[in-house]
């Protein structure tokens, strides 16, 4: 009975196996959400660091995910990006990628890029070359070996140069930027790849009040063509940008919905003990 | 490449600027050897012996070795402790052809088994010593061998993302490993002895002037050649990326670089340029053994490239030449010092220069442009 049902599945006509589909393949958005994560478990050492995690990300939106050191935020985008394996759960981008079943160069080919939490730029190279290897080209080896810029990618670099203010410095070494600096060209390199989901982890540690600002405006202008998810700690910063903002506690979603809903939350007050969360328990 | 004029050209300091130019005085001393060698005669203040270009081809294999580390150590930071084993593999095919070359000159007098092959009473060559009396196979078997081993070693090993330490362990043990395989008689390599008195190469004869002078220079021209290329290759897009997951691996995966494959790549690129070193080592030095294997000739390779500066091309073939030189006339006045000599050596380059010989250079260079500058600004003041 239940080989049957699994031939069936099998052979489902409205679907195409997934070896025979292109490696490319588009996202199907067709239900508006970008990024499905359901069920989400993942424990290192007994410690559950993501405790039945449900998340669902819209295309086009600015999410904002906040909650208290070691909530899970960033081992929630290792596995988005296939650094982490999950013990259950799923994470499909779009309806027809199953994030699970790929690594992590597959995972950006499909459109999703990442900004560590730590700025983590090539510091040998300079900060033109960094975003020349952070283009949308083709990535492998052959191909990279023979790859010359075009006027197009040349452009598109003094483009995205300008964007983050550091066209004056393209030919300096990236390793001899200040930390803020840093931060905007690892911004950058994600302009530069063009990827269609932005998973930005603590992007305005270490900048100043400034710098805080420009990266709001930037991060907000780039909703709608891409999607971008932003952990922050700044609130005053999640504020200036969130329209939607969840929640992670313990693992898993506490909460979810606008900054004033979240304030008002019964649930959240209790958990940071009545405590102002523009306070610490950001 | 870049939009700035700036970069039109080579900052000076840079390493690769100095490549090109490498390559000229190389080839001019190669010429300069060759003819001393040919048409001037014992006496004469430009003659050069055949003792002192056999030496020089020797140095300049060595020196293709360096490279070799230097592409896969320097610039991608694997600190590979068995690149030997590429070096004497290489040696070995060559040393095949030249074998079978011998035919009936043999002690034997045996027109097809090698001598040591009638030794151990064999009654037919081996079947993987089939196509080693042609120089075309050979010469690809040489290089083939070496680079499907290093693509099967690497295949493993990055694509289990085994690095740093561990892997510099698995390649020593690699290059043991053979060692072991290669000094057993039943593996029809000659064993302990490995294979010697080789007679001629393509039907010249090895002893002549004009054959060594010929070798020499056709080693001198292959360094040329592989540094020009390893050049090429670390200035493209690739070798950026080579540079870029040296330092954050997982960014560059982050970005859709599939990392393993590039180090592959790049593994089985420097273990053939190590292969040919070795196969043009073998009919200069006339002799390819076991010991050719050995753990340490691997790790003297790695202080070569060391006291050369790392990650620089030219810095790795000076470091070889300085290094085998030093030891030439070092063992010729204390046999025993050598190697006390080369740690302590190793030692003083890895505390007091970092960035080896070339890197000291461009310090060097540095600070006297510095010192101009100052001087200039003073002057203006005044
Ligand atoms: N690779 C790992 N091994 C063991 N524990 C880990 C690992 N990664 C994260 N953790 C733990 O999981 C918890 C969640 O970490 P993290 O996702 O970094 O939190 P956040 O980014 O929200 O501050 C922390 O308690 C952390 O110590
Ligand atoms: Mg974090």
């Amino acid at each position: 009975m239940s080989a049957m049902t699994q031939i069936r599945e099998t052979f489902r006509r409205d679907q195409v196996w997934s070896f025979l589909q292109p490696a490319q393949a588009s996202v199907d958005v067709s239900k508006d959400i970008l990024l499905y994560v359901e069920d989400l478990n993942v424990s290192f050492d007994g410690f559950k660091a993501i405790n039945n995690l449900n998340l669902y990300i819209n295309d086009g939106e600015l999410r904002c995910l906040i909650g208290a050191n070691g909530a899970g935020k960033t081992t929630l985008m290792d596995i988005i990006t296939g650094k982490t394996e999950p013990d259950s759960g799923s994470v499909w981008f779009g309806q027809t990628h199953n994030l699970l079943e790929q690594d992590e160069a597959a995972i950006a080919h499909l459109g999703i890029g990442r900004k560590f939490q730590k700025p983590t730029v090539f510091e040998e190279h300079t900060v033109f070359t960094n975003l020349e290897l952070s283009l949308k080209t083709n990535k492998a080896v052959l191909p990279t070996l023979f790859a010359r810029l075009s006027t197009q990618q040349k452009a598109r670099i003094q483009e995205v140069l300008d964007t983050i203010g550091l066209s004056e410095q393209q030919d300096q070494m990236a390793g001899s930027l200040s930390h803020g600096q840093k931060q905007w060209l690892e911004i950058g390199m994600l302009l530069a790849s063009d990827s269609r989901l932005l998973l930005v982890d603590e992007p305005v540690a270490g900048m100043t009040a400034e710098e805080t600002e420009r990266t709001a405006e930037l991060l907000t202008s780039l909703a709608g063509k891409h999607t971008v998810v932003v952990v922050e700690h700044d609130m005053a910063f999640v504020r200036s940008i969130a329209r939607t903002v969840t929640v992670l506690h313990q693992g898993s979603v506490l909460a979810e919905g606008t900054m004033d809903e979240i304030q008002a939350n019964p649930d959240v007050i209790e958990v940071y003990l009545g405590e102002d969360p523009e306070g610490e328990a950001a | 490449m870049r939009l700035s004029p700036s970069s039109w050209f080579k900052r000076s300091g840079e390493p690769g600027a100095v490549v090109a130019p490498f390559v000229g005085l190389l080839l001019l001393v190669t010429l300069f050897a060759s003819v001393g060698n040919l048409l001037f005669t014992e006496g004469s203040v430009f003659h050069v012996s055949t003792y002192t270009i056999t030496l020089l081809g020797k140095y300049l294999c060595y020196a293709m070795l360096a490279l070799a580390v230097d592409v896969v150590w320097g610039y991608c930071g694997i600190l590979s402790l068995g690149h030997a084993a590429f070096f004497a593999l290489g040696g070995y095919g060559m040393g095949m052809y030249l074998m079978r070359q011998i035919g009936d000159r043999g002690v034997y007098g045996n027109p097809i088994l090698p001598d040591f092959m009638v030794f151990l009473n064999w009654e037919q060559l081996p079947w993987y010593w089939f196509g080693f009396d042609h120089f075309g196979f050979a010469l690809l078997m040489a290089l083939l061998v070496p680079g499907l081993l290093a693509f099967v070693f690497g295949w493993l090993a990055f694509r289990s993302r085994v690095t740093g330490v561990y892997l510099s362990i698995m390649t020593q043990a690699l290059t043991y490993a053979l060692m072991l395989a290669f000094f057993r008689n039943e593996m029809g390599f000659g064993g302990n002895n490995g294979l010697t008195d080789f007679k001629d190469i393509l039907g010249f004869d090895l002893q002549s002037d004009t054959t060594r002078v010929a070798l020499f220079a056709i080693t001198a021209f292959c360094l040329s050649l592989t540094l020009l290329a390893s050049h090429a290759i670390m200035t493209s897009r690739f070798g950026k990326v080579i540079i870029a997951l040296r330092d954050t691996e997982s960014r560059s995966r982050f970005l859709g670089y599939r990392t393993e494959r590039y180090k592959v790549w790049l593994f089985v690129y420097s273990a053939v340029v190590a292969a040919l070193a070795g196969a043009l080592y073998v009919p200069q030095i006339g002799i390819i053994n076991p010991g050719e294997f050995a753990p340490l000739n691997s790790i003297e390779v790695v202080i070569w490239v060391a006291i050369g500066g790392r990650g620089t091309l030219v810095g790795a073939v000076l470091g070889a030449l300085l290094v085998n030189y030093a030891k030439t006339r070092l063992t010729a006045i204390f046999p025993d010092a050598w190697l006390f000599a080369l740690g302590a050596l190793f030692v003083l380059v890895t505390l007091f220069l970092p960035k080896g010989l070339i890197g000291m250079a461009g310090q060097w260079r540095a600070r006297r442009q510095s010192g101009q500058h100052q001087n200039q600004s003073v002057e203006g003041q005044s």
